[in-house]
């Protein structure tokens, strides 16, 4: 059975409705693009969609209590969950640098995830903002 | 009195770009002062990524957006003091600023740039009926609560406003665990990117209420849930559509206001709409020496032109230090906004300064349009013109006016940027 999917391009402010005709993972027919990055957007959103997560890892004994991170690629949209269960359980110890890594090989994707921020070590107790 | 020859009033991203743009061309003696305790203003709390792609050409996350300046300004050693709010600048660039070391202090700069950023409208700014419970946030409040203090607003979320801070908070409280369960806009389009509705309301199921408001708040120590009620065209409540959403946390996402207490005081001539300084095409405000960029100008869907604008403020500010290629104020051609356009910035150019070769015209949109052009003309001389399929006020429009096209202008007549819709749609 053929599905139809309903999808708005995110490539600019156009927002083209594009549908798409798919047979499990065959793509028949994608409608309502105008131009080729609708194309390429519909495509990709039905057979493989990819986000990079971003999010926020605990720090021990630094100046804030939690660090920023990012998936360093996207990684497939279905893992998006799983990935937060990994860094919820994740926890650093301070000095945090920008491009550390604090998971390795995530859910073996082969993607780690990094520090986005810097958290220097707190000279005093921490305290919540 | 202290003697700097430029301060810079914020270490956000404007105050930064315009910082090192001026230490760039030649100004060493630079002050920046900052509220917070860290510099890099509210992109320390944007931890999303989709920042950077026009001005560095990659895409990064606001901290990482934000060190790439913070270590420039290390790199070029320039001074700055953190946990120092500003009091009062005057129109002779005397700034008063007090923090815990120094106490009250006064500068005497021969440059001031302002770089104060925006402020959120509040509940109290939208006299939103009901109860007072505790509950009820702007959505940059709690992306700090979550993002900086690693704390959760709460549990089942209501948010007010579709514009892009409440479209990014909707998928953070979800990724956190929260339940969000709608999203309500008043307007019948939203104002954020498309980009951000698909990623993060479509891609979790949280529904987008087009032409919906809150009507009421509920609940007496803490917030128990909402009423919301459909729209009519004219923006009033229908009652018989009312329906209480239980929630504990509403989020308000309602637009931005530059804050600009400070100039005011210094006696700058402020543009009701953009609620921002009146500024020429150097962001110089009507006051001769003081700059303005950033949010604090008018508010910018992307940090990228903020920094390239700020740097042209910077710049500004070291030519007007140093004396050179400081053009005539009086030879001044007026920018207005006509037909479909919100507001434009710059307000004026000056003449003289069109040996820079183009000037960059900003301006909003006032509702959504499709096939349209958008046009600047001078008298009936159109001088340039740009046919768009759709634009809406949420993305902001950029007109290069180049040299030659405006050499033909001449001081003391007006360039006018409106929208032209065509009969014949495309």
């Amino acid at each position: 059975m053929p599905e139809k999917r309903k999808l708005v391009c995110i490539n600019c402010p156009i927002g083209c409705l594009m549908e798409v005709t798919l047979d499990g993972d065959t793509i028949n027919s994608v409608k309502g693009y105008k131009c080729k990055r609708g194309l390429e957007y519909a495509r990709a959103e039905c057979t493989n969609p990819v986000r990079i997560v971003t999010s926020t890892v605990k720090v021990r004994n630094g100046c804030l209590p939690v660090v920023p991170v990012k998936t360093e690629k996207p990684i497939p949209k279905r893992m998006i969950l799983d990935c937060m269960k990994e860094i919820n359980r994740c926890c650093v110890k301070a000095p945090v640098k920008i491009g550390d890594i604090i998971v390795e090989n995530l859910l073996g994707t082969g993607i780690n995830i990094v520090a986005t921020g810097n958290i220097p070590v707190s000279d005093k107790e921490q305290t919540a903002c | 009195m202290k003697k700097v020859d430029l301060v810079v009033v914020g270490g956000g991203p404007a105050g930064m770009a315009a910082a090192v743009k001026a230490k760039e061309k030649g100004i060493q003696d630079i002050l920046i002062l900052e509220r917070e305790n860290s510099l890099g203003g509210i992109l320390n709390q944007c931890i999303h990524n989709g920042f950077g792609l026009h001005y560095f050409g990659e895409e990064l996350t606001g901290p990482e957006y934000a060190a790439r300046f913070i270590d420039r300004v290390h790199q070029m050693k320039i001074p700055y003091f953190l946990e120092t709010t500003v009091l009062n600048i005057d129109n002779d660039k005397t700034v008063t600023a007090v923090n815990s070391t120094e106490g009250v202090f006064t500068i005497k700069a021969k440059s001031v740039i302002l770089a104060m950023g925006c402020r959120e409208r509040t509940r109290g700014a939208l006299n939103i009926p009901g109860e007072r419970p505790s509950g009820i946030y702007t959505a940059g409040t709690a992306q700090k609560y979550v993002n900086i203090c690693g704390y959760m607003p709460g549990k089942s979320v209501v948010i007010l406003g579709s514009g892009d801070i409440g479209l990014i908070m909707a998928r953070r409280l979800t990724l956190e665990g929260a339940e969000v369960k709608m999203v309500c806009e008043l307007l019948p389009y939203s104002g954020g990117l498309t980009r951000n509705i698909v990623q993060c309301l479509d891609d979790y199921n949280i529904p987008l209420r087009l032409n919906h408001t809150v009507v009421s708040i509920h609940g007496k120590e803490r917030l128990e849930g909402v009423t919301v009620a459909e729209v009519d065209q004219n923006r009033k409540p229908i009652m018989e559509t009312a329906e209480f959403v239980p929630c504990d946390t509403l989020l308000l996402s309602v637009g931005l206001i530059p804050e600009n207490e400070l100039s005011r005081d210094a006696g700058i001539k402020i543009d009701q709409i953009t609620s921002g300084p009146v500024v020429d095409d150097r962001m110089e405000t009507s006051v001769e020496g003081i700059f303005a960029c950033g949010n604090v100008a008018h508010v910018h869907d992307l940090v990228d032109y903020v920094s390239n604008e700020s740097e042209r403020a910077g710049e500004s500010a070291a030519d007007y230090i140093l004396g050179t290629n400081v053009p005539d104020r009086k030879e001044t051609i007026v920018v207005t906004a006509g037909n479909g356009i919100r507001y434009t910035v710059p307000h004026l150019i000056r003449r003289q300064s069109l040996y820079r070769g183009t000037v960059k015209i900003f301006f909003r949109v006032a509702d959504v349009y499709r096939n349209v052009r958008l046009v600047v003309r001078c008298g009936n001389n159109i001088l340039v013109e740009r046919k768009k399929i759709k634009v809406t006020p949420g993305e902001m429009e950029i007109i290069e006016l180049k040299d030659k096209a405006l050499q033909a202008v001449k001081a003391g007549e007006e360039l006018v940027v409106e929208l032209v819709t065509d009969k014949e749609g495309l």
